[in-house]
């Protein structure tokens, strides 16, 4: 019985070293699961910046590294849970400019109300008469993929006079960009102007300026590229590296596409040949195509995001009176639909859709739809009820 | 008290510990003038008793009384399917030494070296005045009595690797400030009363600006300064009042709270004073019939945040963990009598944001809960070797899909 018992006792000691198997732990979730995760075929390098980008963009700022004094949050991550969209929690308001006759609250904190601030400060408060659009950040995944889209393709899918009469005339959106971006290769200049393409108004020509002007607007971080911080409108010394913007911007130039899930579904098969149907594709293009990009991963691919990334006509539903750069206040860019369906685990597994989060199902967010898309909601009205539930069953699968 | 750069410290307690590894090789070749003071650890007074309550190597003719204690454990790990792989962690090398100054002066110091020495903590150094059991004064660097844990925290006294979410997760443990206060205890039959109340430095800003991103209350450990001066010229206000009656266990009551915030600086008003106040309740009791040992601690947190910083930051916290341990052997193994084989288990509960947010008036996440199923061995009541398997999921502000994370943990534990 002795012996039998210290057996027992050194099988213990022994089992205790061998718990390094693998057992009882956590399996990996599928990857059309998940949004975070780098783009197939990237270089060792490509790997450690990704690897960096990720934790910056993790990475929480505190008062004594320069959140602040006013800001909407203190994390990249705060506004993009998961990589995926935001939610009214993080939810932000613009105000100041109705026209292309620029900002006119610029002195009174426009672009952007900072509503939060750091102990011992008051927050911004909107302006009187000010016009003020709200949003909720937009999902960052794949953006690789949109950046690397040429502006001759662009050019090639806006109809601004609509001269093929189906009402629909998706435009660019022609606009002026800072000193510190880099031209896209094949860039296209129209009287001085470039085509950006980020942000519900497309008004970021690229992922750096977006990146620099959310560090700015919405954490109040200065930078080499935004140094002016949004209280005082003095120039600061940056806050934050340029290595670290550079990391960020890289992470979300490489982070994957979403993939879709049940494409073998008959109903979600058939739910896309009606997305096709009612003219909903018009917009929202199932495929379009990189041109060059420095990332091969990413240089001449299709892809699948669902948008044109165009201004179009909503109508007068969702004009809120507020616009940013040349476009109108009823113009908004086109958002992919890429990862819809996983919207519910960035957003706490509830729906915030439209740009401001005010839809709270994907049939609420196409009613929502006028102008342009007057026609294809309508079409949408009249589908019957199998085929709407099919129609978002499809949706949900992107 | 966390020191990080001062290099001189660290060679001074370096240098102590040298001296004491190096005495005790000694001492084994002239161990007459030594008398090692073998107790139960895992059968405490009050938990207010636990710093005393430890085995020290006495020498007859000296005043001193040395020990200490090792954890050291392997881990393998995943969190969504991402594992590290295996690792080993040699956590914490704990000495601490006492001395009977005079008949009714003590003083007891406990020093801490944390990942391989790259902190170095004084967890515990106070001068005890012994006036009666009634009343006595304790100054110097003390351990706030909040829940039990913080100070009875000693590895070998427990089963688990981890130590408990609510206890170094919401609260701060080890958390010791410099201050002053009375403790005493009063006894009737079976009953004993145990009161404890301090004046300390306290916590500042870092508690709800921070890397963790939520209202974290260990933050301002990092903040060594605090042995120094006070962040806001606030005491921090520690009281714990302890009901033991032998037969069926320990109850214990205790608060915490104060200004944590930096209101005024040269007379100019910063802000307005805010407070962070801590209740917590502690309980341990030993299921005669079956010997069941059962212990667990609930804490909860109220912080004044201000209403423009984000709401990313909590006011309200609510944490709790509860051991269940059951021997399920207890004889003579490869000589060592009496000892015991376990089984235990944990559950973890921690909730970082009570309350819903104000736009959606949904309920805001940032909460955790885990349940860790043991085996331990001890050969003595002084060492013990632990095999853990702990689940966790952990959920965002937004109470997205948890984070799910598993972990083998085996470690060692040992006073020496």
């Amino acid at each position: 019985m002795k012996s039998i018992i210290n057996i027992c006792f050194l099988a213990f000691l022994i089992l205790g070293f061998l718990v390094s198997c693998e057992e009882g732990l956590i399996d990996a979730p599928q990857e059309n699961e998940i949004l975070d995760g780098p783009i197939e075929g990237l270089t060792t390098a490509q790997q450690i910046q990704f690897l960096n980008g990720d934790l910056a963009f993790s990475d929480v700022f505190t008062i004594d590294e320069g959140l602040g004094p006013i800001f909407i949050a203190n994390q990249c991550l705060s506004c993009h849970p998961g990589d995926g969209r935001g939610s009214p929690f993080v939810r932000f308001t613009r105000f100041g400019q109705s026209d292309s006759s620029g900002n006119q609250f610029l002195d009174l904190g426009g672009p952007q109300l900072q509503h939060k601030a750091i102990p011992g400060f008051q927050p911004e408060e909107l302006p009187d008469g000010a016009p003020f659009a709200d949003f909720i950040a937009p999902p960052v995944t794949g953006l690789g993929f949109l950046d690397a889209v040429s502006d001759a393709d662009l050019i090639a899918l806006s109809d601004p006079n609509d001269s093929n009469g189906d009402g629909i005339s998706g435009v660019p959106h022609w606009n002026s960009i800072p000193d510190y971006v880099s031209l896209r290769p094949n860039s296209v200049q129209q009287n001085g102007m470039y085509i950006s393409r980020f942000g519900k108004k497309a008004n970021s020509y690229d992922l750096l300026q977006q990146t620099a002007g959310a560090y700015n607007q919405d954490m109040g971080v200065t930078s080499l590229f935004e140094p002016h911080d949004p209280l005082t409108g003095l120039e600061e010394d940056p806050e934050v590296s340029t290595q670290v913007i550079n990391d960020v911007v890289a992470y979300l130039k490489t982070l994957k596409e979403p993939i879709p899930r049940d494409q073998n579904d008959p109903d979600v098969i058939v739910g896309k040949e009606l997305f096709t149907q009612i003219q909903c594709a018009v917009c929202h293009i199932p495929t379009l195509q990189t041109g060059f990009s420095p990332i091969e991963a990413i240089s001449f691919k299709e892809f699948h995001p669902y948008t044109d990334l165009l201004l179009h006509d909503m109508g007068a539903g969702l004009d809120d009176g507020y616009t940013e750069g040349y476009a109108e206040t009823y113009e908004w860019r086109t958002p992919p639909l890429w990862g819809l369906g996983l919207a519910r685990d960035a957003q706490g597994g509830q729906l915030f859709l439209m740009h401001d989060g005010r839809a709270t199902s994907i049939e609420e967010a196409i009613l929502l739809h006028g102008g342009e898309a007057e026609q294809s909601k309508n079409n949408f009205i009249q589908l019957s009820e199998l085929e709407k539930e099919q129609l978002l069953k499809f949706l949900e699968s992107l | 008290m966390k020191i990080y750069t001062s290099i001189y410290i660290k060679q001074i307690i370096l240098s102590l510990t040298f001296t004491l590894v190096t005495h005790s090789l000694w001492a084994q070749e002239v161990d007459s003038i030594k008398v090692r003071t073998a107790i139960d650890t895992t059968k405490t007074e009050l938990n207010m008793d636990a710093v005393y309550n430890r085995p020290f190597l006495n020498f007859k003719k000296l005043p001193v009384a040395l020990g200490g204690y090792l954890e050291a454990n392997s881990i393998y790990s995943s969190e969504d399917g991402v594992s590290e792989g295996l690792s080993f962690q040699a956590r914490r090398l704990t000495v601490f030494m006492s001395a009977s100054i005079s008949k009714r002066i003590k003083f007891l110091t406990e020093i801490e070296l944390e990942e391989g020495g790259k902190e170095i903590a004084i967890e515990f150094a106070a001068l005890d005045v012994i006036i009666a059991p009634e009343i006595n004064f304790r100054g110097g660097i003390i351990m706030n009595p909040i829940g039990a844990f913080n100070q009875n925290h000693d590895g070998p006294k427990w089963e688990f690797v981890e130590r408990p979410d609510v206890a170094v997760n919401l609260l701060p443990a080890t958390w010791s400030n410099p201050g002053f206060g009375i403790f005493g205890k009063m006894h009737q039959d079976n009953w004993t009363l145990g009161y404890e109340a301090y004046l300390t430095n306290g916590f500042d800003g870092s508690i709800i600006d921070n890397e963790e991103n939520k209202t974290f209350l260990p933050a301002a450990k990092a903040n060594g300064e605090r042995f120094e001066e006070s962040n806001n010229g606030q005491a921090l206000i520690t009281g714990k009042i302890a009901l033991k009656n032998r037969t069926i266990g320990e109850l214990g009551l205790s608060y915490m709270g104060g200004v944590y915030n930096k209101f005024e600086e040269d007379g100019l008003t910063l802000d307005k004073k805010r407070r962070v106040d801590v209740f917590a309740i502690d309980v341990n009791t030993t299921l005669k019939k079956f010997d069941t040992y059962i212990v667990g601690e609930a804490a909860f947190v109220k912080v004044d945040v201000p209403e423009t910083f984000t709401q990313q930051y909590g006011e309200k916290q609510f944490g709790a963990f509860i051991d269940i341990v059951q021997p399920i052997l207890k004889r003579n193994v490869l000589n060592w009598e009496n000892a015991t084989l376990n089984l235990a288990v944990r559950f973890d509960y921690v909730d970082w944001n009570i309350g819903s947010f104000n736009e959606t008036q949904t309920d805001i996440g940032e909460d955790l809960w885990a349940i860790t199923p043991a085996i331990s061995f001890r050969p003595t009541s002084q060492t013990v070797f632990r095999l853990n398997y702990r689940f966790q999921e952990q959920t965002d502000i937004l109470n997205n899909p948890a984070a799910k994370k598993a972990s083998w943990l085996f470690g060692l534990s040992t006073y020496f």
